[in-house]
């Protein structure tokens, strides 16, 4: 018998009584309905202590604070997904901005080159949940994995309309159950590690900054 | 490098020559006291605010739940990651499993494995049989890559490292890397970043834990901090996954209410850096993420566990690390003197089913039985009461009831038998107990004031000249 049949076999056969099934009462986890307003302000209350910057932008006007962000940064070199938008939007700018990379082709191609000569990644979100201060990423061809993974920095747009209360407001309101992408991500903060006795250092293996750019 | 050679050689039996040396070692008690007070602390703000009982009450209920439906739940995991294209392997045991991490990694003529931080990998050895076969497995978690650096196992599952100081693991990467001495913890961080960023790019394999699978949807999750967790599973061409059987649950509601619960009781964080939930390999037109990816479900011991009405509460844990940051044995002793892949009080009710009570004797001993294991466990383990059950167990065993604990009956001592056969025999026969107790206060002159440990830090209780019984007639005259 195969290892498969065999452990499905001890488990269904247990010798025990019936096993309790007490209800499952989620109320404990649940949080008032709280407005954009009170939204933003959990959420940059619980990415602020993690070291994640937020700044809060009009429409458009996103590409200048960027512009500023990234030139204090000394940023040479940002990594932009493929998708129409925000590459549009940036193309179409005047401000002063960094050499943009499009990630258009297999990273087998081009490994070396993204983790040793990009400065910055720019992401979109699918929103953001304010209880924790997270970011939703479900990334796609057009916006592959490893642009909020490899660079330094790591720029991620959020829409202020965009932001639940709770992960599950934001699975339940997105449907995720009906099916889920190859990887979704849930980002809150810049990357960190407090293995060496306990002191917090950024930056172990993912990006050491988070930059959070909220479009109202 | 000889990481996992140290565990293989370590006699779990001499827990107390290690004890010992730990409670004589004034480095290693600070380092514990000190790590274990601030994640206590954590801890305690994490879950301000928040309504903890009815937390912990769901908590247990999620795991209550999907462990009553676990063979239901697996066979749909199974279906959904197939479905999903991710190759589903079931193993019986460690041996088994690494056969099968082995086997994949052959067939991709695979010779270096990056890996994520994932204790049933520990638990099956991994690393020393992957070294065996020629196959070259390096730790990304910081905390595992320094003990793996050290050749030695890690002494706590959330923060591995945690017995070292900043001054030692400088020297260590010192003498191991080459890095220069430091007291800066962002310098030896950096450093161990470059040290890995060139082994993720030339990994031929990633392997990971898993801390949930979510079996409507085929998703498995990992909670991380470093970021080298979706290194691991995004950037070698392949990903294989290993986890225990107990970690399926149904739904993604389940998954986030334990998400909750753990990041909380582990660390005190609200949510860790990355969530990173994987339902499949790269697909159609995306441009990264490995091309297959394969899940390993191990048994090792679980489904024997899964049979017993109490002890399957030890396959509710969600592998926080809360019991033993709370556990005063643990932060005295430390996790090394254990001497098993999981230590502290989840170790000393998980650890018998996997090594059997023989080799495990000591472990449900070495606990104080003060309770906080059990109050602080997020999904109200009944850690306390599994311990006494293990104790019986490892003097009785099948007396109680056809036992499914292996090595049952190890610790039985026919001496002790008897006198506690006696000790029933007399209280169940008054004029024997009369009998007993007045010749007791008789001889009390010759009790002795050493008695062997006891007396060790306490004055020995003294019996008293006149017994109860004698005492209470007195009154009532």
């Amino acid at each position: 018998m195969s290892a498969r049949d065999t452990i499905l076999q001890r488990l269904r056969n247990r010798t025990g009584d019936q096993l309790p099934t007490p209800e499952r009462d989620f109320t404990a986890m649940e949080r008032p309905d709280w407005s954009t307003g009170d939204k933003l302000a959990r959420f940059r209350s619980a990415m602020e202590p993690v070291h994640g910057e937020i700044h809060n932008c009009r429409g458009g006007d996103w590409v200048a604070t960027l512009s500023g962000l990234l030139s204090d940064r000394r940023v040479s070199r940002m990594l932009v997904g493929s998708g129409a938008e925000p590459l549009a939007t940036l193309r179409a700018s005047t401000q002063e901005l960094p050499d943009i990379l499009v990630y258009d082709e297999p990273v087998e191609n081009w490994q070396q080159h993204l983790f040793n000569d990009v400065d910055a990644g720019l992401t979109t979100t699918r929103g953001g949940i304010a209880e924790t201060g997270s970011l939703i990423l479900w990334p796609t061809a057009e916006e592959p994995r490893l642009t909020s993974l490899v660079p330094p920095i790591h720029v991620a747009l959020l829409k202020a309309s965009e932001l639940f209360g709770t992960l599950r407001e934001a699975m339940a309101a997105q449907q995720w159950s009906h099916g889920m992408p190859t990887n979704a991500l849930l980002v809150s903060g810049p990357s960190k590690t407090a293995d060496i006795e306990q002191t917090l250092a950024y930056g172990v293996h993912g990006p050491r900054e988070l930059i959070v750019l909220v479009v109202e | 490098m000889n990481e996992q050679k140290a565990s293989d050689t370590v006699d779990v039996r001499e827990f107390h020559p290690r004890a010992r040396a730990a409670l004589a070692d004034p480095q290693i008690r600070q380092n514990f006291r000190s790590a274990m007070d601030g994640l206590m602390g954590k801890r305690r703000t994490a879950f301000e605010g928040w309504d903890l009982e009815a937390l912990r009450t769901l908590g247990a209920s999620v795991r209550q739940n999907a462990l009553a439906h676990l063979p239901d739940l697996l066979e749909q995991l199974e279906a959904r990651l197939t479905a999903n294209g991710i190759r589903v392997h079931w193993a019986l045991d460690g041996d088994e499993a690494c056969r099968i991490v082995t086997d994949i990694c052959r067939a991709r003529d695979a010779h270096s494995v990056i890996k994520g931080k994932s204790m049933v990998s520990e638990e099956m050895h991994l690393n020393h049989h992957l070294e065996q076969h020629g196959i070259d497995a390096l730790e990304s978690d910081l905390g595992e890559y320094l003990v793996q650096l050290a050749g030695e196992t890690p002494s706590h599952i959330i923060m591995p490292a945690i017995h070292k100081n900043t001054g030692e693991i400088s020297e260590l990467m010192h003498d191991r890397t080459g890095t220069e001495r430091s007291t800066d913890v962002e310098y030896l961080t950096a450093s161990a970043r470059q040290q890995l960023r060139e082994k993720f790019m030339n990994a031929d394999v990633g392997i990971s834990g898993v801390n949930f699978a979510v079996a409507e949807t085929g998703t498995l999750c990992l909670v991380e901090n470093e970021g080298n967790g979706r290194m691991t599973t995004t950037v070698p061409p392949c990903h294989i996954a290993v986890t225990g059987i107990e970690k399926v649950v149904p739904t993604l509601a389940d998954m986030s209410a334990l998400l909750a619960l753990l990041t909380r009781s582990a660390t005190g964080q609200h949510i860790t850096t990355y969530f990173n939930m994987i339902s499949g390999p790269r697909r159609g037109e995306e441009l990264d993420g490995p091309e297959e990816v394969h899940v390993v479900l191990v048994d090792n011991g679980r489904s024997g566990i899964y049979q017993d009405d109490e002890l399957i509460d030890t396959l509710r844990c969600i592998r926080c690390g809360a019991c033993m940051n709370h556990c005063p044995v643990y932060t005295r002793v430390g996790g090394h003197a254990y001497g098993t892949t999981y230590p502290g009080p989840i170790g000393k009710i998980l650890m018998p089913h996997l090594i059997g009570l023989d080799e495990g004797r000591h472990l449900p001993s070495a606990s104080s039985l003060c309770g906080a294991c059990g109050e602080v466990c997020p999904v109200k383990i009944p850690i306390p009461d599994l311990l006494v059950r293990l104790r019986r167990e490892s003097v009785d065993g099948d007396r109680l009831h056809p036992s499914v604990v292996r090595g049952h009956g190890a610790k039985r001592s026919t001496a002790e038998a008897l006198a506690w056969k006696t000790w029933q025999w007399v209280h169940a026969h008054p004029a024997a107990y009369r009998l007993g107790t007045a010749a007791a206060s008789h001889l009390r002159a010759l009790q002795p004031d050493r008695l062997g440990a006891w007396t060790q830090y306490r004055s020995a209780p003294k019996l008293a000249a006149r017994t109860l019984h004698q005492q209470v007639k007195d009154r009532r005259s």
